[in-house]
């Protein structure tokens, strides 16, 4: 009988030239053991060495294992689950796009969006993660696999070069599940790839056409580097459990020796050149220092101390300094939160007067989310540093109203909370009205229960509904009362209509527009005038008065630069204005003496400002 | 002496520069004991009038090296040395205490180390409670310039909250740092006392290149602190520099790349950008990998 195990000649090594280039075939990178919660995972191919690591959504990262910012391995950070931090100075990249989120050497500025480390593709199959420098195509597919229950052996590191390996595989011999005891067994060989074989192997007893007594095995060899390689291979089918220590054990007899083997053959060849993974060079915008941020809007750093849930989709943050101590603010302050993202987001205070131990807000996460409520819900944390800018007020709280009306419509609660717990103490009369859509969506429970009795909740109300009870609410103004509005736009509009309706002056109503959703029509062109500094500019179309105050080197404040938050307000001299903003009321627009820089224009050819 | 060495470093930059071989209390005999400089292995004795002497252990004549005693150190050189090393005055102030502090083997090249001694963002992530802590994590402006005499590379006004910046540390303090480069293998860090708020104490990174990526780093220091013994204050830097060293041995690659491309930059990375312009200025070619001619063109 001839020997069934020599499929190919051992003797002479495929040639590397006809093989297929590496670069473009999926290659295995690891098994899923090798990446348990939490966990990061060195591995290497093809002389890269890659950080792999699975993110609680259970999506598989595959990166260069390099910090962009000083080449330290990323694979000693940390993998809290979302991000990846590197050990050296805490660079945070984000699960999936491998985009650096924070620098903590400079808190209150954005990482440049580019700031992305280097990713592979990564595809689980077979109890295997595949991966590769450009890979074409899919893993490999075995049908055997495919058809079956594959079972994955203990991968083995050999020192020695993959085709040196793969040529042994192809003397391997090994038993069929039923008969490991035996040593007869016919082996038969399927090429898979010029890096992977599959091994059948088939009592003598069995006939050609009962496969009940055979076992096949795919071996895949991974190329670590051009003298090192790991075998990982998979059987076709679980075998049974009282089986598996046993097959386990006499897979590994039969693979340490081929080790042994691939090794001593491996000693006998010249030593390869080791291979080379080009790093990518960083663009050159990030090649260059950043330039310090001059005329810093965000002066504040604050640590987030607590982030919880307060109600559904809505987060509180409790927000402490890490310098000085937190200046104070008034009710209905609102902070600019300068985001890791590099946005820009307006949030109400919730504390309560003289309450600066900490800045506590809550946050909503919008559904049409540009990535600001999306920022603080998913990617800040409890630890994190966050830059923000001193407490502005644009919405201000008389205290010395005989009954004070808070109508609150969903996470529009925030600044009526601050207000509500600044008049409690002074014993003024005040009511706070919370509308939401259902139970589960009312935030701050611990502060609405302080405040008692005076704060109803409106729960579930069609919007007709809505004005039904605000008409109800509203009804009957009275000397020195005020009304406080904070919701959305329609709700907004209902309720001051229905204030006017029922005889509420201008004077006695006061709102706060979560954003201006009016289209702005900045196509007219016009002249300032700046009546302090003898100075005249011209606005041209598409450009606001506030870029254009800002260009010219006057420091201006502003927030939302919507229209909404009435940061950017200068007062006006002499012209017509084109109010496009929803922060003043209409008598203030009426007056004319004053202007939001950041949307409205001029209505005729110019404007006399009085900076 | 020799004008060429035959020796694996051909950068003569480096050749010849001092380098610091091993501190003068650890020679005492005369029996030859061996260490490694720039690849060459480097025989090392007392004289028959107890002083050292160097040589190339290859070499069978036993040609002395020039050697330098200095800051408690041998220095030695393979190739042309200048007269003189660069000067540490506080070394010689009566009341300071002068200690070497350790010898650490690192696997990685000398610029690597220099520019994490440099550095200060790492404080709250390595020295954690110790020289910095979360969040008190930014790094805040400060200067660089080189010195147009000694055309040593400086940062000043370099300020960083520090939980316990120093042995004689009982709380956290602000401390204000100066960084001075005026080798290229070697650095020096002036930093506030708790003692003396006039005076600085004086914290030093020499280090031997054994290989291009290998180093034997010394540490020096010259403290105003009359308390703590030797011994505490070793232990307190041996564990402050034990946290660096697996840092630095996990950071790829060992050399350091001078081209501007290889690593991502931030304003808190200043005076790193000095020292890699001024290595490049200074021609330096041993434990970098310089800007190749054509990398700079290269767009990606």
């Amino acid at each position: 009988m001839t020997d069934p195990t020599t499929l190919t000649d051992p003797t002479t090594l495929t040639d590397p030239t006809t093989l297929t280039d590496p670069t473009t075939l999926w290659h295995p990178v690891a098994t899923m053991l090798d990446l348990p919660h939490r966990h990061i995972f060195h591995g290497q191919l093809l002389g890269r060495e890659v950080a792999i690591w699975r993110a609680d959504d259970e999506f598989i990262n595959v990166w260069e294992n390099r910090c962009l910012h000083r080449g330290v391995r990323l694979s000693i950070g940390t993998n809290d689950g979302t991000e990846l931090t590197c050990r050296y100075h805490g660079w945070r990249y984000s699960n999936r796009s491998a985009g650096c989120t924070y620098i903590p050497a400079h808190p209150a500025d954005a990482p440049a969006r580019t700031i992305c480390n280097r990713t592979f593709a990564a595809v689980e199959k077979y109890g295997l993660v595949w991966s590769g420098e450009d890979p074409i195509g899919k893993p490999p597919i075995v049908a055997a696999l495919d058809d079956g229950t594959p079972f994955t052996l203990r991968n083995l590191p050999v020192n020695a070069p993959s085709q040196v390996v793969l040529d042994q595989l192809r003397q391997h011999r090994f038993q069929p599940v039923a008969s490991l005891d035996a040593n007869t067994a016919r082996m038969t060989a399927t090429e898979v790839n010029d890096y992977a074989i599959a091994l059948t192997s088939t009592a003598l007893t069995s006939t050609e056409t009962d496969t009940t007594e055979s076992s096949t095995a795919v071996f895949f060899v991974q190329p670590v580097d051009s003298d090192r390689s790991i075998i990982r291979a998979v059987l076709t089918e679980v075998p049974a459990q009282v089986e598996q220590l046993g097959v386990l054990r006499h897979h590994a007899t039969a693979l340490g020796k081929l080790v042994i083997a691939a090794e001593t053959a491996a000693a006998q060849l010249p030593p390869p050149e080791p291979m080379v993974a080009t790093i990518n060079q960083v663009s050159l915008a990030l090649s260059v220092m950043p330039e310090p941020m001059l005329d810093r809007q965000a002066p504040l750093r604050v640590q987030v101390a607590r982030k919880w849930i307060t109600a559904q989709d809505i987060v509180g943050f409790e927000l402490v300094s890490v310098g000085d101590p937190l200046p104070t603010f008034q009710p209905g302050a609102h902070l600019d939160v300068h985001l890791p993202n590099g946005l820009v987001r307006q949030y109400s205070l919730t504390n309560g007067p003289g309450d600066t131990s900490s800045y506590r807000i809550g946050v909503k996460l919008e559904a049409d989310s540009t990535g600001g409520s999306q920022c603080l819900h998913n990617t800040v944390r409890e630890g994190d540093v966050l830059a923000i800018s001193e407490p502005r007020n644009n919405f201000p709280l008389r205290r010395d109203s005989l009954r004070t009306v808070l109508v609150a419509g969903g996470i529009g609660v925030t600044p009526m909370l601050a207000m509500a717990q600044a008049l409690k103490p002074m014993g003024l009369a005040f009511e706070l009205h919370y509308f939401a859509q259902a139970d589960e969506h009312l935030a701050f429970e611990e502060i609405r229960s302080e405040l008692g009795d005076a704060v109803t909740t409106h729960v579930g109300l069609s919007p007709d509904e809505t004005g039904a009870e605000l008409a109800r609410l509203l009804d009957g103004y009275g000397h020195a009362n005020q009304v406080y509005i904070c919701g959305p736009g329609p709700m907004l509009e209902t309720a001051r209509t229905i204030a006017t309706a029922a005889g509420w002056p201008d004077q006695a109503v006061h709102f706060e527009y979560f954003k201006n959703t009016t289209e702005i029509d900045n196509s007219s062109s016009f002249e300032i005038a700046l009546a302090r500094s003898a100075v005249n500019l011209h606005v041209p179309p598409g450009k606001s008065i506030l870029q254009i105050l800002r260009d010219s080197g006057i420091a201006m404040p502003s927030s939302c630069e919507q229209g909404a938050c009435g940061t950017c307000v200068v007062p006006v001299i002499e012209g017509k204005i084109d109010h496009q903003d929803v922060h003043l009321k209409q008598s203030e627009r009426d007056a004319g003496d004053q202007i939001m820089t950041c949307v409205s224009r001029a209505a005729g050819d110019r404007l006399v400002l009085d900076i | 002496m020799t004008a060429n060495v035959a020796t694996t470093c051909t950068d003569p930059v480096i050749l010849d520069q001092w380098h610091p071989l091993l501190p003068l209390d650890e020679i005492t005999t005369d029996q030859p004991n061996t260490a490694v400089l720039l690849g060459e292995q480097l025989s090392y004795r007392l004289d028959a009038n107890g002083d050292p002497v160097v040589w190339l252990t290859a070499d069978a004549d036993a040609t002395p090296l020039p050697i330098l005693v200095e800051y408690l150190y041998v220095w030695t050189c393979l190739g042309s040395p200048p007269d003189r090393l660069f000067a540490i005055p506080e070394f010689s102030e009566p009341d300071r205490r002068n200690v070497h502090a350790g010898t650490i083997g690192v696997h990685v090249s000398a610029p690597r180390a220099v520019e994490n001694f440099l550095d200060m963002g790492h404080f709250p992530f390595v020295h954690t409670d110790v020289l910095g802590a979360e969040p008190h994590t930014e790094v805040v402006e400060y200067d660089v310039h080189i010195d147009p005499d000694t055309n040593d590379v400086w940062a000043t006004e370099c300020v960083f909250y520090q939980p316990r910046a120093a042995t004689t540390s009982t709380e956290g303090q602000m401390s204000d740092y100066l960084y001075r480069v005026p080798h290229p293998f070697c650095v020096i860090l002036y930093k506030t006392t708790p003692l003396d708020k006039d005076r600085m104490d004086v914290i030093a990174l020499f280090c031997r290149p054994t290989a291009q990526d290998r180093i034997e780093a010394h540490m020096f220091l010259s403290l105003l602190d009359p308390d703590n013994t030797d011994a505490a204050i070793r232990k307190f830097q041996q564990t402050i520099f034990g946290q660096d060293k697996p840092i630095l041995e996990n950071q790829h690659p060992k050399l350091l790349p001078l081209d501007s491309r290889a690593e991502t930059p931030i304003r808190a990375d200043k005076v790193a950008i000095a020292y890699r312009r001024w290595l490049s200025d200074l021609g330096v070619t041993y434990g970098v990998i310089p800007v190749s001619p054509t990398s700079a063109s290269v767009t990606s």
